[in-house]
């Protein structure tokens, strides 16, 4: 829904709110359900109806606890029997500097302002430990926006008594304590209330009137920053860039202008625009963002235009160039099959609106953000979070890489007649083995953002995998593959709880980048020889469907197993027995990880 | 502006925030009239009426205005 994606126009959200959200309900999407409890330091209503809205139209249906006025310090510290049972998946601390106990005075020496730093930053910190002990989820934090008065002018920043200076130390212990734990997480309103304006944000009318930290039409800005962090977390990030060329990568027209002809590099501030914007894609690449080319052009101009040699972006930076006359529509599909991800994993950019309404028509679920200026192109693509960064690892890093290897591997494919043949000649290695330290944050996102390749589609937190990694009930498996492109990094969790002789699976997930390559089956091996280690005589699994996890419907049967069950909603139970199992894989070379342990 | 138009233009703010297209305002209209009405939405009304009028309530009027007739009134003396 446009109206919800940046630049939004906040008022028009306050107004229509109501039927804004009947409108998201009625759609028709299947939405993750998630529970979310509000710790307030001041009035959250409103904050919480925006937020549902934002959530709802990121796909997540939330359902929400809110503490009673200014009570977060209480219903952390003492949580009612309602809370207990409420059952968060996410703790939002709304806390503001409108809720600092102890603020420096101008007379207090050094020492004092020390004790008064450190016991405002522990009543957080007790907070924190309290909240991830009680409900073990994730937690996300306000820092502290500042002040709207400065008692001594400037200095006010510097000066140990000043307020500014005050919370600008406050927010370095709590950016502390984030970076050290995972599962925490900084709403930054520092930023946004900077971005909108401190002078309106913090407006004391409206603390005074309604004890609201900030101004009523500033809550849409704060609420769409929030809630990017939460989709995040519940992995419903986009994962690709589909861009145009020209007059969006470049200005003007390769196939007209010429490549001597089009404007990127130093020359002028337009083209200083596009570099700067070319600049901005890299990083994205470099946080892991699949890149893509949409482009109705000619193929050779296009290679011609990205090889300018005043630009940025080179060929080699894109997995996939789709430059022909065909729709965009269909270009978009068949760049998402190609990449086995969902299409509404893309961010189509382009700088015509015509192109944009088309291929937000045709491909449901496609983010297509208006590109109005190429000034404006950063600021747009970046306040909308498509890509927010709640984790990151060296996976993150390598992901262009690795897609850049599947293509590879396609190429080789073709020279194949026999797909077993294929299969050999890429020289598969899997290590598959019990979860260890290092892998648990990749096992955590994978568990977070597989929806294709995934029976139960069963999310975890990072505090229930370090949960499951710790109990005797389980049986866990994790499996990495590399082949002779490349590492392909932890592609595939297994999790099956134990129940006397029979293991019930809880997750079956595999990443969609390793596709066909019979790894599914190395798990099934592994998964096998674990159980009958420890006794285990009857593998039960269970497949629940979704809107993304047809392919796996039958992936039981394909096992081996016998459909014990199935109810009038899909949901299906399937039983293999341990005893005469014969290895399936013949393709990949499996090992445990010695090499870690 | 003369009060007929004031009350068109506000009724039409009412609808919108309270999302109820039956709703007819006039000057003995209270929040026990309109079922959501409460403190709460009372504050995005007055943020709606606020920029629908482009003018703003003074904060003593916010808390103390009876009825639809004493906001109509402070409109009509304010608004642009």
């Amino acid at each position: 829904m446009k109206e919800l994606e940046y630049p939004f126009d906040a008022e028009y959200i306050i107004k229509k709110r109501k039927s804004l959200k009947r409108a998201l309900l009625a759609d028709g999407s299947k939405r993750l359900k998630k529970k979310i409890a509000v710790f307030g330091g001041s009035t959250t209503n409103d904050i919480v109806v925006y937020l549902e809205l934002f959530l709802l139209h990121q796909g997540i249906e939330a359902e929400f606890y809110q503490s009673e006025y200014a009570q977060y310090w209480q219903d952390a510290m003492f949580p009612s029997e309602e809370l207990l049972h409420f059952q968060p998946d996410i703790v939002f601390i709304h806390t503001t500097n409108r809720n600092i106990s102890h603020y420096p005075t101008v007379k207090d020496d050094k020492q004092t302002v020390e004790e008064l730093l450190t016991a405002e930053y522990e009543k957080f910190e007790q907070m924190w430990t309290k909240i991830a002990e009680t409900y073990h989820c994730p937690i996300i934090q306000n820092n502290f926006e500042m002040p709207f008065y400065r008692l001594m002018g400037n200095k006010d920043c510097s000066d140990y008594r000043g307020r500014l200076n005050f919370l600008t130390r406050l927010n370095e212990k709590f950016y502390e304590y984030a970076d050290k734990t995972e599962g925490f997480y900084i709403n930054d309103i520092n930023y946004v209330s900077a971005c909108y304006g401190l002078k309106e944000w913090s407006d004391p009318f409206y603390w005074n009137m309604y004890k609201y930290a900030m101004c009523v039409d500033a809550i849409p800005s704060f609420s769409f920053n929030l809630s990017h962090i939460i989709k995040s977390v519940f992995g419903k990030n986009k994962k690709a860039l589909a861009l145009d060329l020209d007059n969006t990568l470049w200005g003007g027209v390769v196939g007209d202008d010429g490549v001597e002809g089009i404007r990127i590099g130093q020359e002028t501030g337009e083209s200083q625009s596009y570099y700067e914007f070319q600049s901005y894609i890299k990083s994205l690449k470099d946080l892991g963002i699949i890149l893509t080319v949409c482009s109705k052009n000619d193929h050779e101009n296009a290679i011609a235009g990205l090889n300018h040699p005043e630009g940025v972006l080179k060929p080699e930076d894109f997995i996939i160039i789709k430059a022909n006359w065909e729709n965009k529509d269909r270009n978009i599909v068949e760049i998402a099959s190609e990449l086995n991800i969902l299409p509404d994993s893309i961010v189509f950019v382009d700088d015509n609106p015509a192109e944009r309404a088309i291929v937000s028509v045709q491909v449901s679920g496609v983010s297509a953000p208006e590109m109005d200026g190429v000034e404006n192109y950063i600021m747009t693509l970046d306040r909308n979070g498509y890509f927010e960064v709640t984790t990151f690892n060296e996976d993150d890093l390598k992901r262009n890489e690795m897609y850049k290897a599947n293509a590879q591997r396609a190429a080789q494919q073709a020279t194949f007649a026999d797909y077993q043949e294929y299969l050999k000649s890429l020289e598969m290695t899997a290590v598959i083995d019990d979860f260890m330290p290092v892998y648990l944050q990749r096992i955590t996102q994978l568990s977070n953002k597989s929806n294709q390749f995934n029976v139960t589609t069963k999310r975890y937190t990072p505090t229930e995998m370090e949960e499951v990694y710790h109990s005797s009930e389980y049986i866990r498996l994790y499996g990495k593959l590399v082949d002779k492109f490349g590492d392909n990094g932890v592609v595939s969790v297994v999790i099956g709880k134990k129940d006397g002789a029979v293991l019930n699976m809880e997750l079956w997930l595999m990443s969609c980048r390793v596709l066909k390559r019979d790894m599914e089956l190395a798990m099934l091996d592994r998964l096998v020889e674990r159980c009958r280690e420890q006794g285990i005589s009857t593998i039960r699994g269970y497949y629940y469907p979704t809107a993304k996890n047809n392919m796996v419907r039958e992936l039981y049967k394909f096992f081996g197993f016998t459909k014990i069950s199935e109810d009038e909603a899909g949901n299906t139970v399937w039983e293999l027995s341990t005893d005469g199992y014969e290895n399936r894989n013949h393709v990949i070379k499996v090992e445990d990880n010695t090499a870690l342990k | 502006m003369d009060t007929k138009t004031i009350y068109a233009r506000l009724n039409k703010v009412f609808r919108d925030v309270f999302d109820d297209d039956t709703i007819t305002v006039n000057p003995k209209t209270t929040a026990d009239d309109i079922d959501d009405w409460d403190s709460l939405e009372h504050i995005t009304l007055i943020n709606a009426v606020e920029r629908e009028f482009k003018m703003k309530f003074k904060m003593g009027e916010v808390s103390s205005m009876k009825n639809v007739g004493e906001m109509v009134q402070i409109i009509a003396a304010r608004a642009k």
